[in-house]
């Protein structure tokens, strides 16, 4: 379980690297390169293990007690969240002994609606801001997008970073705006930093995004934001991991992660639960430390669970169309 | 330059490796395990493919994703398809009178008189995809002012049990009334001789037939055959190749989602069919549309 607070201020160990665009420049390139071959193929063996019984149900509920139940979409109604709400109190309606999800991800407006549908389930409401998924609008925009989503009970804070600014190798901006962004979520909601590891292009980019993320106080760093061609995968979940129990190592500051976007099937589910416990051990299996962004993963682990349950193979008749 | 070594050296042989037909695609069993497949006289033909349980689960939700298009296909364009099959079919004709005829113990004329029933069998199922609505739907007369019609649509996904004997004629005459009107199939085929369904994928896949309307298995009848019986997801079973224990125990199982079932019988595969394949996974939509004077006003349309 968690030894530290996740709002810990930055650490002292590495207070100096944020003192200065070139100190924290040198800091990051200073990082050392991501051996690609060996990640993908160290991420691609840990997919071999196989899970089951057992420790499959165990997984599968886990898996579901770790999910953000997501909508982003240009047609969400207040309707849709509230259905989407019920689902996350009640994942399985016919087994009141399913977990109920850890969140339910919505847009700011959508804010208020949700925390309704889930009140008093102990279910969290994540709202995406900062101009997501673009990230392209002007500070004051953006802190007064999580303002907004802050004041209407948000208990977290999905951030986009700029994308641009990090490619373009103006960290300190990117650092900037995480902080301020962190200082208008106060101490009400936690912050997750969506790098969108798809338009990163490369692995040291990705190592670099997270170490930055994590100095500028961030207490979840997630993938992507679902909305690009390649988002989560094992490769970038396994190297978001290890900066994150390399931080904890020197800082003392534990931070979680959250993979998003094209994780469907349970088996993927679980194929990542073995990467967290394998790269940073138990600490970071709950929910509190690692979600899952994902809406039609539930119904899966769902049909799984079903399945454990019965004995047969269930199918998309006997879960919720969302 | 070295013609004359050729034709002295022997060529090595090249044995085909049977695959399973799953989702348009060709893959080996998810478990890994092969058997062998002999002829008639116990000489062996090939390894197959035995499948598990997740190999039937995966068959199935190629099915599923599959049966939204097919079964919204226009049934012009399905007899089209079930057409092309045919003419496949006949491309490779020499293929499988060999294979019909190990797997049988046929003589050659007769393994190929097998052939070509099958073929006319596929030609006479795509010429039935557009006219079985007119045979088992239309309007009803009705005791009020409505216009009530009713219309046949496919039951969804559907488990066959190809028979044991009739290693391709019968495993056509099962599989082409299942997909004429618009579901998809799970077949698994006749387990002593494989070969033949097998190749049939092959023929399946090259015939504008969408990957996943169709799925062969090899593998256990009984093995494959009880997780697809109680599957949640599937719709109905045909039980052509279970024996009678058998039969009964898949037909428990697939009460508890209500799947329709179709029953082991006696066939006779060289006779003309019937409908009776086909209406067996029909489901009817009733449509009743209000006509004539409505209301006080005595307003119609």
């Amino acid at each position: 379980m968690p030894t530290t607070a996740p709002s810990a201020p930055p650490a002292r160990a590495l207070a100096d690297v944020t003192a200065s665009d070139s100190t924290l420049r040198r800091f990051l390139h200073g990082l050392p390169g991501v051996d690609a071959v060996g990640l993908e193929a160290r991420a691609a063996s840990l997919g071999t293990r196989s899970i089951k019984t057992t420790a499959k149900a165990y997984a599968i509920d886990l898996a579901i007690s770790m999910v953000d139940l997501t909508t982003l979409e240009g047609a969400d109604t207040p309707g849709k969240v509230r259905a989407l709400g019920a689902k996350a109190v009640h994942p399985d309606p016919t087994d009141r002994t399913t977990p109920t999800t850890a969140a339910v991800c919505v847009y700011p407006d959508m804010v208020a609606v949700a925390k309704e549908a889930v009140a008093g389930s102990g279910v969290k409401v994540a709202s995406v801001a900062t101009a997501f998924p673009a990230g392209r609008a002007a500070l004051d925009v953006k802190l007064a997008d999580v303002r907004d989503a802050v004041a209407a009970g948000a208990d977290e804070i999905d951030m986009v970073i700029d994308r641009g600014a990090f490619l373009a190798g103006k960290y300190m901006k990117v650092y900037d705006e995480i902080v301020a962004v962190k200082e208008a979520c106060g101490t009400s909601a936690r912050l997750k930093v969506i790098f969108e590891t798809g338009e990163l292009s490369t692995y040291d980019n990705i190592r670099r995004a997270s170490w930055l993320g994590m100095l500028a106080g961030a207490d979840f760093i997630k993938t992507s934001t679902g909305k690009v061609a390649v988002n989560a995968t094992p490769a970038n979940t396994l190297l978001m991991l290890e900066a994150v129990r390399d931080f904890r190592a020197q800082t003392g500051v534990q931070v979680g992660v959250k993979p998003a976007g094209g994780i469907r099937t349970s088996k993927d589910a679980i194929k990542f639960l073995v990467l967290v416990n394998e790269t940073v051990g138990e600490d970071w299996l709950d929910n509190h430390w690692f979600r899952f962004g994902a809406s039609s993963l539930l119904n899966d682990l769902l049909m799984q669970r079903q399945k454990l349950a019965t004995g047969r193979y269930s199918g998309p008749d006997y879960v919720t169309v969302d | 330059m070295s013609d004359k070594t050729d034709k002295t050296e022997p060529r090595l042989s090249v044995f085909k490796t049977y695959k399973l037909y799953v989702g348009g695609k060709f893959p080996r069993s998810e478990s890994g395990r092969v058997y062998e497949v002999t002829d008639s006289k116990g000489n062996w033909l090939a390894n197959v493919p035995l499948s598990s349980r997740k190999d039937a689960r995966d068959a199935v939700v190629a099915a599923r994703k599959a049966f939204g298009a097919w079964s919204g296909a226009t049934a012009y364009n399905r007899g089209q398809i079930l057409y092309r099959v045919a003419e496949m079919l006949e491309g490779r004709r020499e293929q499988f009178v060999r294979e019909v005829a190990d797997a049988e113990g046929l003589s050659k004329a007769k393994a190929a008189a097998v052939v070509d029933a099958a073929v006319d069998r596929w030609v006479w199922y795509a010429g039935w995809t557009d006219k079985i609505a007119q045979v088992v739907g239309g309007g009803n007369p009705v005791a009020g002012p409505f216009f009530n019609l009713s219309s046949p649509e496919p039951t969804g996904v559907v488990a066959v049990l190809a028979p044991q004997e009739s290693s391709f004629l019968g495993l056509v005459s099962v599989i082409a009334p299942v997909i004429a009107t618009g579901n998809t199939a799970v077949v698994i085929a006749s387990e002593k001789s494989p070969l033949p369904a097998l190749s049939l994928g092959e023929v399946l896949a090259t015939s504008d037939l969408p990957g996943g309307v169709v799925n062969v298995l090899s593998g256990r009848t009984a093995e494959i055959a009880a997780p697809l019986a109680a599957h949640q997801d599937v719709n109905a079973i045909d039980l052509a190749g279970a024996d009678e224990a058998l039969a009964k125990e898949l037909e428990i199982a697939a009460a508890d989602n209500l799947k329709r079932v179709l029953r082991p019988q006696p066939v006779d595969f060289f006779a003309t069919p019937g409908i009776d394949r086909m209406t067996a996974f029909l489901e009817t939509k009733t449509v009743w549309h209000p006509t004539g004077s409505l209301g006080a006003s005595g307003s119609s349309y």
